[in-house]
């Protein structure tokens, strides 16, 4: 019989030993996977090495896929911290990308740096919009919020299919005969390109260091405001900030409507940075959205740390699509994301409780602890029945 | 609307509303045990995965085939849940990020699509599907005919199993067990009832059900793999669990509901109907949306019969 016993203390080594420990792990979990389907996983590690971080443009291209990464991560951290479960974020990512296309292709001719701008608050708009529909109905109906929000990724992604294959809509082109029968999206000009940083033979896209802008202002906010400081009260014990006269339905509103403008930035970065056309397959291909999830969880909700994740997690995925073929394995990136957020929670669990085996030792008696005391301190969602509840 | 097009609407609600009736009812014990499992989408795709691979390798009669290949879609989906119930009942994390482990690791771009491939499954056609029985050659009775009596294995093994898991719930010791797990773990665990070991017990069954549910789509909707194909079935049927209000008989209509609406957009395209396939596809989804804002509202909330210690782990307070 295996039993976990809560230890007295965080320790101080937790936040650091828990994601690396999580990633040791899966790699150890992933090798066995392997080996039980006849690959051999060290010969398939170093085929990933080499393409994520070796082979030539092996980074750059890593950068392309953090970027999207980088977005639906920021999405997933700003609302999980505060138990809103914004699973929407494929979906939000999607409306981002269809709204900045749109004020791309709208803005034709004015100077880059307007479209620029006006192509980031449409993609954030669009987000924020798509995630305010589960938002508002938790908030003021208390609308079970996973379930709405993901039920919206399969309508948004009916969406974008819509609009290129099956309409004359403003996105698509229809100039010329052949693009009548092979749908594509319109091109934007090249004045919305967005720019990138070259350097040391690195390409950097812009997405990317606006992204590390937004988490370094979103830990600000996290840290150092008032607001910041509801979303943490709320997060963790919604009764106390009811009774301390917060107003939480308001809260959640606004986070899961901050949450899909970032997943929206995401989209509008795919437009700008490197599709210059709205393209159904191409967005959906790496499923961003629910990659998004993990990298919140391995950085632990912190919005920097989600910098440094959703590089490594493009890594991965970056070499996922660059070894696509018979001989690697199709749904081993997918397979391994999910050993790493098992790896993640098992750790969160383990470094705070101690596993014992066998019968309970005789409880310490500790007077005063109180029931409620324990319940917040497990770090576990102890969550009233409406949480999980429509 | 005449009566054919009557019954071919029924039918084609049944047939699509029953892997949704499967993985809902494994939900729904799951859940009534106090475990939320949000990987049924995931213990799906093994499902069906797994059964199609059986269905495609194994020697021998059709019928002996299947009941394997069925059989092994539940251990998939049993074992998947296994997974989840470690991490949320032994090592009491959050069963929300669990369950969606759970999806993104088993899902569709995850371990399915990895054995899919391994086991070489794409673009081959499926060699045994099931077939509808002709129960006491009454096939051809109107109206009930079709509908009662001429349907495969698996639907009428669902319909069995409502009838099993209704009498289960309400009318059985460990049912009542079960429900006071789901209630009140504290006062269970008091009572002397294994609250660990039902909880396990539960979700794995939850998972050997989603996984038979999964083994539809490959068995019966549609003869091939593809990564992917159960498309939010899984989620759906987590959503009927909440619209059915955690009662099996519910659930059935439920299922069927959604059934009628995912065979909907094929009927009404045969029949000419105008619009972009992409509306049509969209429905269910949709609908789910609208119908979760309806068991939202006041009225419903008093009906409702979620488990109290719904997503809420449990641990004595002895030693904690």
């Amino acid at each position: 019989m295996i039993r976990v016993e809560r230890r007295l203390g965080v320790p101080r080594w937790l936040p650091y030993v828990v994601p690396v420990g999580s990633l040791v792990a899966a790699a150890v979990i992933t090798a066995i996977v392997l080996l039980l389907s006849r690959h051999n996983p060290v010969t398939t590690y170093q085929q990933i090495y080499q393409s994520a971080f070796v082979s030539p443009g092996a980074m750059s291209s890593t950068f392309v896929y953090a970027t999207p990464l980088l977005f639906t991560g920021l999405c997933a951290a700003v609302a999980f911290r505060m138990k809103v479960w914004n699973i929407g974020g494929e979906g939000q990512l999607y409306m981002g990308a269809v709204g900045a296309s749109g004020a791309g292709l709208a803005l034709a001719g004015l100077p880059a740096p307007v479209i620029l701008l006006a192509m980031v608050v449409a993609g954030m708009l669009a987000g924020a919009v798509w995630s305010a529909i589960p938002g508002l109905l938790r908030a003021f109906l208390r609308t079970n919020e996973i379930l709405t929000s993901l039920m919206l990724n399969y309508v948004a992604g009916l969406f974008l299919y819509y609009l290129i294959y099956d309409s004359a809509s403003y996105w698509r082109d229809l100039s010329s005969p052949s693009a009548k029968v092979f749908p594509v999206g319109k091109n934007l000009e090249p004045s919305a390109a967005w720019p990138a940083w070259h350097v040391a033979g690195l390409v950097i896209p812009m997405g990317f260091l606006v992204g590390v802008g937004v988490a370094g202002l979103l830990l600000g906010v996290i840290k150092l405001t008032r607001m910041g400081f509801e979303m943490r009260v709320i997060g963790e014990a919604p009764a106390a900030a009811r009774y301390a006269g917060m107003r939480t339905r308001r809260a959640v509103a606004w986070v899961m409507a901050a949450s899909g403008a970032f997943a929206g930035l995401g989209g509008a970065s795919q437009i700008g940075d490197f599709g210059h056309v709205l393209d159904p397959r191409g967005l959906q291909q790496a499923s961003y959205g629910y990659t998004g999830i993990v990298v919140a969880a391995l950085a632990r909700y912190n919005p920097l740390a989600v910098v440094v994740v959703s590089f490594l997690i493009g890594a991965l995925t970056n070499a996922g699509f660059a070894l696509q073929g018979p001989q690697f394995p199709a749904g081993l990136v997918g397979a391994m994301e999910g050993i790493i957020l098992f790896s993640v929670l098992a750790g969160e669990v383990l470094a705070r409780y101690r596993v014992v085996r066998g019968r309970p030792s005789a409880p310490p008696s500790e007077p005063g602890r109180s029931g409620v005391e324990v319940d917040r301190a497990e770090g576990v969602p102890g969550q009233p029945v409406g949480e999980v509840a429509p | 609307m005449n009566s054919s097009l009557a019954v071919s609407l029924v039918v084609s609600a049944i047939i699509y509303g029953t892997p949704l009736l499967l993985a809902g009812l494994g939900e729904l014990l799951t859940e009534r045990s106090g475990v939320l499992n949000l990987g049924v989408e995931g213990m799906m795709l093994m499902g069906a995965v797994t059964a199609f691979w059986t269905a495609q390798r194994l020697p021998g009669s059709g019928p002996v085939v299947l009941v394997a290949a069925i059989a092994a879609a539940a251990v998939a989906g049993g074992v998947m849940a296994l997974i989840h119930a470690f991490l949320s009942i032994t090592l009491r994390a959050n069963q929300i990020v669990s369950g969606l482990a759970l999806t993104i690791f088993a899902g569709a771009a995850g371990l399915s699509s990895y054995l899919g491939q391994e086991w070489r499954l794409g673009g081959e056609a499926g060699r045994h599907q099931l077939q509808a029985l002709n129960v006491a050659s009454l096939k051809d009775v109107p109206i009930a005919g079709p509908i009662l009596f001429h349907q495969d294995g698996l639907v009428y093994l669902s319909w069995l199993l409502v009838i099993v898991v209704a009498w289960y719930l309400y009318r059985t010791r460990p049912g009542l067990y079960l429900r006071s797990v789901g209630e009140s773990p504290a006062a269970a665990d008091a009572m002397g009832i294994g609250v660990t070991r039902y909880r396990y017990t539960h979700t794995v069954v939850g998972g050997a059900l989603a996984g038979i549910g999964g083994s539809y789509f490959t068995l019966a909707l549609s003869a091939q793999w593809t990564d992917g194909l159960t498309a939010g079935a899984g989620w759906i049927a987590i959503a009927l669990v909440i619209f059915a209000f955690w009662r099996p008989g519910y659930l059935l209509i439920g299922a069927y509901f959604f059934g009628l609406l995912s065979g909907l957009g094929f009927d009404l395209q045969a029949r000419g109907v105008q619009a972009p396939s992409e509306f049509f596809s969209a429905i269910p989804y949709l609908m789910t949306v609208v119908v979760l804002v309806a068991v939202s509202t006041g009225w419903a909330k008093r009906q409702l019969g979620v488990p109290a210690a719904l997503g809420t782990p449990y641990a004595r307070e002895e030693g904690s």
